[in-house]
């Protein structure tokens, strides 16, 4: 490790402005398919710019990581270095944090204010009066206002088959992660291996019956995007839940590589922590989620 | 993994002294002052498209009637000069001063994340071409107005709004690690004995900026996310039919949108904080409570973002709570403007154009603010709501408040960043035709606002004509007045008295103990701070 006092200011790098034009060709591509699709154009070749941006953007994550990890192996970091990167993170993990808060918020507001506004409480509204003096509260929320433009759920989520089993498998998963956290302070190299496979495992699990629970819900629950505001929250909140879900395991995958690798020492590992950070906060915006989406 | 990285050029510690030559300088650069630079000269172009935009406005509002362009061309005209004067011109140009300045007052060799400070920027022209491309597309432009309220931006929007989403999204990736990278730096690369409170106020209130963004950019990613499903995969956030509310729209776009405007003028506050002191040759009065009123101001910007929809229809205690709670932002503010005035009591005051543009922005940012205090009177709201007097009180915080403040630290920091004195006759020009200029636009629209005058239409009822006339006249004033600020930048880059390590006989700050131009790299061994 380099010296306290000398903080390294990286020469040129090529990986911003490929990082710039990735995103950039991620999203207008993205948006072309969106147009598309809601215009109904056929022979559609935006997604041939959505997929080149993502190849992108794919390369510049692996040069990126990879001349960091380079450079944190070539003992060109100081523990001022590490400070940094734990700031970074942190904050970052704070920006994600107030980004599920506006999702909460939706369904908290809707919850409380909204939908009881809908059905006639309160001072003044005359909505529900004026357009739909048949509209009746209920949470969830399974015959909308207007059912014919929005035609609602049949039945709800139950939280007992497949949200329960999901958070068990997340919790557990953080507790395996934190075994491996301790296996490699310990340096005990095969345990963390061991730990973090399992870790994985259980993640995967839950992305799988994540992926089932949506199927079922479209197939058998009649519980849709379009399903009025219960489906939209459930899949608004749930959805980039598992897209974070998604994120994390795809980080751990990486430090599982680096492990292998014999990356990593017992004193100095924070793109681990970092990793398992975030991990821990997927796992608690669950809980999070199980108790305010699936439970009450 | 070891396998795919490119070793090339980050692995080569080797410190060069002097920039890289040829435009691969600017697209490649990890230093602070380069992207500094960067950030600043987007940023005015920026201010010059979106001030086009206000001329075409202005020209049309010069004589009541339609004679320049059609109403659905207005409406794209109006949302996207706010747009690219809020996201484009004026948060740019204070992150570019951050990148500049924050370093260098700190003691530090350079931002904490220099690889991600260069990709914050270059995000920026990327997502500045998607958004102004959108008035090329089928449909037009966003004519929804800035703030975008569903159900307009949503079932009534053009094909285009998803390209403006996408935008919205880049420029909130910008800003997000723009602002960690801040944070990052102020909290762990100040040189030693440096401590929090000892630094300078354009430090600290970048530092609660800062964190501001973090806390509400992703709010608006939120805001933006829900409107695009609602637009393309038939949710109902935004729709009283499925049992969302449109009204939901607009709380989560204000309790953004309010601790964005004060993202907008916190980092005026520390850069007047610095000029007033040095040009009145007094130690800035008040230091501890500048910094606690600019905490207490951002904590107060979460509780108060439903005054913008006193008309809307929420509950009587609500149209109360939030009422108190703005007017409560009246106590740290004033706190602000009296340690301003009295920093300049019986100081021995000049006044070059930076000092002048300071003392400018503490009048006329009071006036902006008591127009404020006016409109936080929720009874009284319900008459100023949607009128002329809103847009003439977000103009006088925004144009004298936030603008002038990026003048005057342009003025004061050019001899630091160019080593050159600036033309301070022709720059004294610029300040007189921007005072008289945005003085003369922007009056008037108080009175037409409490006439009646509502906001964002093309034509008006003919009593309005003569102040319309002042204010289109003003507009043109003030904006053409910018080309002259474009040639003294340009003038003083490259020609000008050669400038002194410290120009500014009052000046304080690490900053000027640097030679001017300031070395490309300053401070790669920490300075000892006392």
């Amino acid at each position: 490790m380099a010296t306290e006092g000398t903080y390294y200011v990286p020469a040129q790098s090529k990986w911003p402005i490929i990082a710039s034009i990735g995103l950039f060709l991620t999203l207008l591509g993205a948006g072309m398919m969106m147009n598309d699709m809601s215009a109904g154009v056929k022979n559609s070749s935006a997604h041939y710019v959505f997929y080149a941006g993502g190849l992108i953007m794919a390369w510049m994550l692996f040069g990126w990581f990879g001349n960091v990890i380079q450079e944190s192996r070539a003992g060109l970091y100081s523990a001022q270095m590490d400070r940094t990167f734990r700031w970074g993170m942190f904050w970052f993990i704070f920006s994600e944090i107030m980004f599920f808060a506006a999702l909460f918020g939706t369904l908290f507001y809707v919850r409380v204010l909204a939908v009881p506004w809908l059905a006639g409480e309160g001072e003044g509204a005359m909505t529900h009066e004026m357009l739909w003096p048949d509209f009746a509260a209920s949470w969830p929320l399974m015959v909308n206002p207007d059912n014919d433009l929005f035609v609602g759920a049949a039945d709800v989520v139950d939280p007992f088959h497949l949200p329960l089993l999901n958070t068990l498998l997340l919790v557990a998963s953080s507790i395996t992660l934190t075994l491996a956290h301790h296996a490699l302070r310990a340096n005990e190299r095969y345990k963390i291996k061991l730990w973090l496979i399992l870790t994985l495992v259980l993640g995967t699990a839950f992305l799988f019956f994540q992926v089932e629970e949506y199927i079922e819900a479209y197939n058998e629950l009649g519980l849709t995007l379009s399903a009025g505001i219960y489906g939209s929250t459930f899949f608004l909140l749930t959805g980039f839940h598992g897209a974070h879900v998604t994120l994390g395991a795809i980080m751990l995958a990486v430090m599982l590589v680096r492990v292998y690798q014999g990356h990593f020492e017992a004193d100095n590992h924070f793109a681990f922590e970092a990793a398992s950070w975030y991990w821990h906060f997927v796992d608690v915006v669950w809980v999070g989620l199980f108790i305010f989406v699936y439970l009450i | 993994m070891t396998s795919v990285t490119d070793t090339a050029s980050s692995l080569d510690q080797e410190h060069h002294h002097g920039p890289a030559k040829g435009l691969m300088r600017w697209v490649l650069t990890t230093n602070h002052k380069d992207i500094g630079s960067m950030y600043l000269w987007f940023s005015f172009v920026m201010f010059l498209t979106g001030g086009a935009m206000a001329m075409i406005i202005r020209a049309e509002l010069f004589q009541p009637g339609l004679q320049i362009v059609e109403p659905a061309f207005f409406n794209q005209m109006t949302t996207m000069h706010g747009l690219i004067m809020v996201f484009g011109a004026v948060m740019p140009a204070f992150v570019g001063l951050a990148n500049w300045m924050i370093p260098m007052m700190i003691g530090a060799p350079d931002m904490a994340m220099p690889r991600m400070n260069n990709w914050s920027f270059w995000i920026l022209p990327f997502a500045a071409v998607m958004l102004v491309s959108t008035l090329f597309m089928e449909g037009g432009g966003p004519n929804f107005g800035w703030t975008f309220y569903a159900p307009l931006s949503t079932d009534y929007s053009p094909p285009s709004t998803t390209f403006f989403i996408f935008a919205i999204h880049m420029l909130g990736v910008s800003s997000i690690m723009g602002a960690i990278n801040i944070i990052a730096t102020i909290l762990n690369l100040r040189a030693p004995g440096m401590t929090m409170m000892k630094m300078p106020l354009f430090v600290w209130t970048w530092l609660i900026t800062a964190y501001l963004l973090i806390a509400v950019m992703p709010v608006l990613a939120g805001a933006v996310t829900m409107m695009l499903m609602d637009i393309h995969f038939g949710t109902s956030f935004f729709n009283a039919g499925g049992g969302g509310d449109p009204v939901l729209f607009q709380h989560i776009f204000w309790f953004f949108g309010h601790p964005e405007v004060y993202i907008m003028i916190l980092p005026s506050f520390g850069i007047v904080s610095a000029i007033i002191p040095a040009f009145a040759r007094k130690h800035l009065f008040g230091y501890t409570s500048m910094v606690y009123a600019t905490a207490s101001i951002a904590f107060l910007s979460f509780i108060v973002w439903a005054h913008h929809m006193f008309t809307v229809g929420i509950p009587l205690i609500g149209e109360l709570f939030f009422m108190y709670a703005t007017m409560l932002i009246a106590v740290p503010t004033g706190v602000k403007v009296f340690n301003w005035v009295t920093t300049m009591f019986r100081g021995s005051m000049t006044f070059e154009t930076p000092m002048l543009f300071s003392t400018a922005f503490v009048v006329l940012f009071t006036i902006g603010g008591f127009s404020g205090l006016m409109l936080s009177i929720a009874p009284a709201d319900f008459q100023y709501h949607d009128t002329y007097f809103v847009v003439a009180h977000f103009h006088y915080v925004l144009v004298p408040g936030a603008i002038f403040a990026i003048f005057a630290a342009c003025y004061y920091w050019l001899p630091k960043w160019t080593g050159h004195m600036y033309d301070e006759p022709l720059a004294k020009v610029h300040f007189w035709m921007s005072f008289i200029g945005m003085n003369l636009t922007f009056f008037p629209m108080h009175f037409v606002g409490l006439a009646g005058m509502p906001r964002r239409i093309p034509d008006y009822a003919l009593q309005f004509a003569n102040f319309n006339e002042i204010s289109s006249v003003g507009g043109f004033m003030f904006g053409t007045t910018q080309l002259l600020f474009l040639f003294i930048v340009i003038k003083c880059i490259r020609s000008g008295a050669k400038a002194e390590a410290k120009p500014w006989e009052g000046a304080e700050g690490l900053e000027w103990s640097v030679p001017s131009p300031a070395p490309y790299h300053t401070f790669t061994t920490p300075p000892d701070v006392k």
